[in-house]
């Protein structure tokens, strides 16, 4: 039972044109804030209406703009956890779950609320108010609502963005548990790419509201193919691409660099990550350039070195390189002093716009 | 001291209150739901009313339901009764000045309401039903009844409209606020002052409500 999504939304100058299919397992979406990630999910949920598509699930049509078909969210069984979790206010924790069961039409299969309770750690919050609880609480309690219900599909939307960093790690962990039990089709949306790679198998990016092909998630972080995946994907070093006789041309860098990658003339851009541009002793070589240092910072277990090519245009967006090394081997480095950095041919990442 | 006007004016207001009071909730809800074009045009005409003169109002309403209008003098041939000069005339024409106080009220509150909870509930199956009555009214409960408590007020204040369609009838069709101004016509001035406070009283106690409400809302959301 897999989930089919291809629909296309318009709301003023945003427009929204998603397509992908989602099987059993964790899929990630993601992108950066605003690309239209909460619309979907909301478009699938049956809470908005896409102007034009197909939503379906396993051979259930909850969307079909031909045959007029557009299924009521309380018929979809399509579980939407919201960042804000959406309890209801007016309603103790045990009245927001018993409110979910009661509204069920096969109340002998349901879980009891005891038992949901049990199940999400809640003991002794049965007559607390939501905001009476701690964000994770709330999360849970919201999960444990959407449990209640019995949904088919599990869709999360930026679960632990509004939580600190430590609840967050916890609470990960909890998801994760929560998804595996469910064993249905899940999407985690999310524009944080360290969630999705621990949360998901497979991915897929969305950016300014279209979606591209859903791929593993270990394909997408080894190799990105266009630069709003590679971006997401959290490199941070690009450059303008022009292919050359010797390989690839970065513009924005003044160097010509060999690629072991596939690159065509659909190639613009260059991506290549901080922890693989490395300083180089040697003065020339394959993929060896000289650059000045910007700026040394150190980080929490390194140093950032901030360097910017000799060669590079004056008029470059992406000409600063972000390098990233143990604090040992920054050492003696020091702003303004030059230094040449070399980048293996199978580090440089080809991608299209 | 003959206290039927007092009496008269509770009995008034009270029962404009109450069919305002379900109305406008109705409207508010339609309307917040309505495409940006209706919205605007319904919005217009149901606010017609508060920024209308109250005379212009009982104006509308005399050549609508007097005897001669059309609807007052088919309810005077099929049923037998006068839809005017009565006591509870009053309440056609306070229900009507009143009306968009607990409109506009409610439909601010209604917008001002969290959708992500509507959405949830819809997706956790609860049906629109339940969540109009348990969700969405619950949580606006505070510009519910603060609506309710300006329309009431607004209603016992009612004189212009009220006046056109009662006229002034001692003991029949008098309220508070035409016998204020009988008396002073009269120059009755010591039983004028008399009904002066106990309007001032019922306006305090109104005002002081409505305050304490939004207060208890601050310290909800503390």
């Amino acid at each position: 039972m897999s989930l089919y999504v291809d629909i296309r939304y318009r709301a003023g100058k945003f427009r929204l044109d998603a397509e992908f299919e989602a099987a059993p397992g964790v899929m990630g979406l993601l992108g950066a804030s605003g690309c239209g990630k909460s619309m979907t999910l909301k478009c699938i949920a049956g809470v908005v209406r896409p102007d034009e598509g197909i939503i379906s699930y396993g051979g259930r049509v909850f969307f079909d703009s031909r045959r007029k078909i557009d299924l009521p969210p309380q018929v979809r069984g399509v579980g939407l956890l919201f960042q804000n979790c959406a309890l209801f206010p007016n309603m103790t924790l045990a009245r927001n779950i018993t409110a979910v069961l009661k509204a069920r039409k096969d109340r002998d299969d349901a879980p009891s609320a005891a038992s949901l309770v049990k199940k999400f750690h809640l003991e002794g919050l049965e007559n607390h108010y939501p905001e009476n609880m701690s964000g994770g609480q709330r999360q849970r309690a919201a999960l444990a609502c959407i449990m209640a219900r019995g949904p088919s599909v599990l869709m999360l939307d930026e679960p632990l963005s509004a939580l600190d960093s430590y609840l967050r790690w916890q609470l990960e962990g909890e998801l994760s548990r929560v998804a595996s039990e469910f064993g249905g089709v899940t999407l985690y949306v999310s524009h944080n790419r360290d969630e999705v790679y621990r949360m998901c198998s497979h991915v897929c990016v969305m950016n300014a509201g279209r979606t591209e092909p859903v791929r593993s998630i270990d394909d997408l972080f080894e190799s990105p193919d266009t630069l709003a995946s590679c971006l997401l994907s959290g490199c941070k070093n690009y450059s303008r691409a022009g292919i050359s006789p010797r390989g690839i041309r970065a513009l924005d860098w003044g160097a010509e660099l060999e690629c072991a990658l596939r690159f065509g003339p659909e190639t613009e851009y260059i991506g290549v990550r901080s922890h693989y541009v490395r300083k180089s002793d040697a003065k020339t070589g394959t993929n060896v350039f000289a650059c000045r240092i910007e700026r040394v910072t150190r980080d929490v277990f390194g140093t950032i070195v901030n360097v910017i090519p000799l060669g590079a245009p004056s008029d470059g967006d992406f000409s600063r390189i972000r390098m990233e090394m143990p604090r040992e081997e920054a050492a003696d480095l020091r702003a303004g002093d030059e230094i040449y950095v070399r980048i293996k041919p199978e580090d440089v990442m080809p991608l299209k716009s | 001291m003959d206290l039927f006007p007092l009496w008269n004016s509770v009995r008034v207001a009270g029962i404009s209150t109450f069919i305002t009071f379900f109305a406008g909730i109705l409207a508010a809800y339609y309307v917040s739901f309505a495409p940006r074009a209706v919205k605007g045009a319904c919005d217009c005409v149901l606010t017609l009313p508060m920024v209308l003169p109250p005379t212009v109002v009982g104006f509308f309403l005399l050549k609508t339901i007097g005897p001669l209008g059309p609807v007052g003098s088919r309810v005077l041939s099929v049923f037998g009764f006068k839809m005017t000069m009565t006591w509870y005339s009053a309440i056609f024409a306070t229900t009507i000045v009143t009306f968009p106080l607990m409109y506009r009220t409610v439909r601010g509150a209604f917008e001002a309401f969290d959708m992500d909870l509507q959405y949830s509930g819809q997706t956790l199956g609860l049906s629109d039903t339940y969540l109009f009555w348990h969700v969405r009214l619950p949580n606006c409960k505070q510009g519910i009844l603060s609506g309710t408590v300006l329309a009431f007020a607004r209603a016992l204040g009612e004189y212009g409209a009220t006046t056109m369609v009662t006229g002034y009838i001692p003991g029949r069709t008098a309220t508070i606020s035409t016998t204020v101004y009988q008396l002073w016509r009269e120059g009755s001035d010591s039983l004028a002052y008399k009904w002066v406070f106990v309007n001032l009283a019922i306006s305090f106690v109104v005002l002081i409500s409505v305050n304490m409400l939004e207060t208890g809302k601050r310290s909800v959301t503390v």
